[in-house]
């Protein structure tokens, strides 16, 4: 293919052509962005909790009262929540993962450190707690019963072993050696021992930035058994049985006590509520850059289709000299494709000049330059697909249309 | 002559009817989409309290030191107070109006039996918290200020509960059961949301509705919780009484302060009381202290969803993509009436008056294109509505200032756009194009 008179056909029309290389450019700049925004909130959001998301389910019961046996009727909940047929297990808690605001702690390896060695999340939990959640013990043990410390707001029992995730561990043991060892949480004054270390366990809080998403998976759990008038029971139900364990367990927290005011959340529901922005994101997201390709291809065809318009007296003419119909469909495939390229080549450095704005301005995360190439590609298979349309109505062009002088 | 242009301008959309379709879908799409997050922005970055948010200040203190929670914030300044500080802040009365406040949620048991108890949201202040923040009052009005010193279990209601529980009918001096306490009636709100929950931002700042309003005094008396927004930077404190003189933050707090000399007297309130809690041996850290108004407050609070500002630059790219569509799409519709013009133009037209009359009909493409947008701003609020996390979509709704700015941005950003071609237009050789014939 003779690229010589396409161009100089192009300098002729300069405007027009440089109009869609400049709007491909610019939605390159924004399709790459964005695929590279909807991969990060999907991988971001696919993350596991490391609890068995499907079984779980939380209640919170708030009394109508306040009353000075918290700890019995809680003893009764838990006693009864345990027993109800379909519950595997249960236990009473402070937060869990992914409820959007909870305790946080910060973890020092001397008392009088300044800067914490590492952040973690802070639950209580007693010897159920792992087996609730489902998590999964990777080094050292479980608690036993007898290890358990009961929590008011008054009164906090003395505690000598934490379970923490691997995340925390390595993040303050990068040797992997933290089994055994000891840490400073919650008190200036007494450390607690490492006794056991679990794969996974997200920290309550969610967000793609701020500080809480530097520790989204370092978690520690106190062996707390914690005690007032507004328990948080987690509840684990055997596989496909939660929404009905779950009215059961409801009905029979209220047949104990019907002064209080409960609310449950199944854990898939709070991941659903946590992602909820995310995922809406993405489906935004997704539209917009649909429309974008739409709108750019659409353009395409309406500008190729007014040239082809305009020139069908010189191509009737090149027809009748001689040139194929194969030659003519060409000749629009090569000059979209020289736009096009053009385009896509500055697109390319947009698209990364965005992101490193977006970078400092926004707060997401950097794009991986291989993006911008894929978005190129996708460009270039765009201006192909959208000219094939006009270029064949142009092949169509007959040569008599020369003579005639249409 | 210029409605003749407005009536060619119209008939011109008929002309070419597929170029026309793709230009005008073009248009309202990209203002659909910008316009989208433009409104779903301006409700969330509004002015929740538009004629006193330059008077209303929240004062800060670094009350916690190297050690503190603060990291939270971009100055690591604590966004809270101590009730050490608040107490401090309260009885040195060196604003026109103050108040200490948080918020708790109760539980309401209705009288009747029946009736299951609820939970509600009370906001705990000062007497000061009504005048200051403008609240208006359909009965009664806001307690008098013996009840912050006496304790007393008063409170105020919004007008939702008081439709709730008493049918909207006048309930002041009436009583209600909250968390086993009897509280009586003083007066009850007329409609009031600032939105966002300027004095308050919490996680969710664009969903929180107060439903009852207590004295501060009374609800520390009886220990009503703040383990939400508990920050401390020692061991937790055992207690209420142990958390009352921790170092611990947990209230919010506002001045009113009505002009900017007032401010400043108020900084340097702030800035000796830092110095003299440092002598005291309190803070053992360099003094820093901070006054913020309404506005600057929400946006160093991030009130604003990382989402939003990212849909408002990839809504606006898509716009630029569209306008520069529309501007091709324009020069083809414009080019192939070449013919048309030079013929208007060897009649004796001027290049002004073609040049305007192509102006107008690309206003006429502008206007409709608009028009469509509005439609698909209404589609794509209701969208987003369905998509985004609820709290912060409920705010959202279409004005008749959006309504102006759409068509106007529609209006405008195509004539933007449709200057070049418009030029190259009006610059029709006649003699040429009449040649071509």
């Amino acid at each position: 293919m003779e690229f010589r008179p396409i161009l100089s056909a192009m300098r002729r029309n300069k405007f027009g052509a440089i109009l869609i290389a400049v709007q491909m450019a610019v939605t390159l700049a924004f399709l790459a962005n964005s695929l590279s925004l909807i991969e990060q909130r999907l991988s971001y959001t696919d993350r596991p909790t490391g609890v068995d998301d499907a079984d779980l389910f939380v209640i919170s019961s708030e009394p109508v009262e306040r009353s000075k046996d918290a700890a019995a009727r809680e003893q009764a909940d838990l006693a009864k929540l345990r027993s109800l047929d379909g519950v595997v297990d249960a236990y009473v808690t402070n937060d869990y993962p992914l409820a959007g605001g909870g305790w946080s702690l910060s973890a020092r390896l001397t008392p009088d450190q300044n800067v914490p060695t590492a952040l973690s999340a802070y639950y209580f939990g007693d010897e159920h707690a792992l087996g609730t959640l489902g998590l999964k013990l990777i080094a050292g043990r479980n608690f036993t019963a007898d290890e358990i410390a009961t929590r008011t707001p008054t009164e906090v029992g003395s505690i000598d072993g934490i379970i923490v995730t691997k995340a925390l561990a390595d993040k303050v043991f990068p040797n992997g050696d933290a089994l055994g060892k000891s840490l400073y949480v919650e008190s200036d004054t007494r450390s607690v021992r490492i006794i056991g270390i679990v794969e996974r366990l997200q920290t309550p809080f969610y967000g793609v930035t701020g500080v809480a998403s530097t520790y989204a998976e370092n978690s520690t759990i106190a062996p707390y058994r914690p005690v007032d008038n507004y328990p948080t029971y987690m509840i684990r139900a055997r596989p496909g049985q939660r929404n009905a364990v779950m009215k059961a367990a409801e009905n029979a927290l209220l047949q104990l006590d019907g002064e209080r005011i409960l609310r449950t959340k199944s854990m898939t529901e709070v991941r659903a509520e946590a992602y909820r922005g995310d995922h809406g994101l993405i489906v935004l997201l997704v539209a917009v850059c649909t429309a974008l390709l739409l709108i750019t291809a659409f353009g395409i065809v309406g500008l190729t289709s007014y040239w082809v318009s305009q020139r069908r007296r010189q191509i009737g003419i090149r027809r009748a000299l001689g040139a194929t119909r194969r030659a003519i469909l060409h000749y629009f495939q090569t000059e979209n494709l020289l736009i096009a390229a053009a385009g896509a080549a500055a697109g390319a450095a947009l698209a990364i000049g965005l992101n490193l704005w977006m970078v400092r301005s926004f707060e997401v995360v950097r794009m991986d330059s291989s993006r911008a190439f894929i978005g190129a590609l996708i460009m270039l298979g765009l201006g192909q697909l959208a000219v094939l349309y006009p270029a064949l109505r142009a092949a169509s062009i007959p040569p008599a249309l020369a003579t005639r002088g249409g | 002559m210029l409605a003749y242009y407005f009536d060619l301008g119209l008939r011109s959309l008929r002309r070419n009817a597929v170029l026309t379709i793709l230009l005008v879908t073009a248009i309202g799409v990209g203002i659909g989409a910008s316009m989208t997050t433009l409104t779903v922005f301006r409700a969330m970055s509004g002015d929740p309290i538009p004629r006193k948010s330059s008077q209303l200040f929240v004062p800060q203190i670094d009350s916690q030191g190297p050690n503190g929670d603060g990291e939270r914030t971009e100055d690591h300044l604590p966004d809270r107070l101590t009730y050490i500080d608040a107490m401090a802040f309260m009885k040195a009365h060196a604003a026109k109006h103050q108040t200490a406040l948080f918020g708790v949620t109760m539980s309401l048991r209705p009288e009747d039996a029946k009736q299951k108890p609820f939970r509600t949201r009370v906001r705990v202040a000062y007497r000061d918290f009504f005048p200051m923040f403008e609240v208006p009052f359909k009965y009664g009005g806001p307690w008098p200020e013996a009840d912050d010193e006496n304790r007393s279990p008063v409170i105020a209601i919004s007008s939702a509960l008081n439709d709730r529980m008493f049918g909207g009918s006048n309930s002041v001096g009436k009583t209600l059961n909250l968390g086993g306490e009897i509280y009586t009636i003083v007066g009850v709100l007329a409609d009031w949301e600032p939105v966002p929950l300027f004095y308050d931002i919490g996680r969710t700042p664009f969903a929180g509705k107060d439903e009852v309003y207590m004295p501060f005094t009374h609800a520390i008396d009886k220990e009503l919780g703040m383990g939400d927004s508990l920050s401390c930077n020692s061991d937790t404190p055992l207690g209420f009484a142990a958390l009352l003189a921790s170092s611990c933050t947990w209230g919010r707090f506002w001045v009113e302060l009505s002009t900017p000399e007032e401010a400043d007297q108020y900084r340097r309130f702030l800035d000796n009381y830092a110095n003299e809690q440092r002598r005291n041996g309190r803070f053992n850290w360099p003094a820093r202290t901070q006054l913020r108004d309404v506005m600057a407050w929400l946006r160093y609070n991030h009130i604003v969803p990382g989402e939003v500002r990212i849909l408002i630059l990839v809504s606006f790219g898509f716009l630029l993509v569209c306008l520069l569509n529309a501007m091709g799409l324009m020069l083809a519709k414009l080019m192939g009436r070449s013919s048309d013009l030079g013929i208007r133009r060897a009649l004796g037209a001027s290049r002004g008056a073609v040049f305007a009359q192509c102006l107008i009909e690309t206003g006429v493409v502008g206007l409709a294109g608009g028009l469509l947008g509005l439609v698909l701003t209404a589609v794509g609020l209701w969208l987003a509505r369905s998509l985004l996390p609820s709290e912060f979509m409920a705010v959202t709704h279409l004005d008749a200032e959006d309504i102006m700015i759409a068509l106007l941005l529609a209006v405008a950003s195509t004539l933007a756009a449709g200057l070049y071609p418009t030029w190259r237009a009006s610059h029709v050789q006649p003699a040429w194009t009449l040649k071509a014939q």
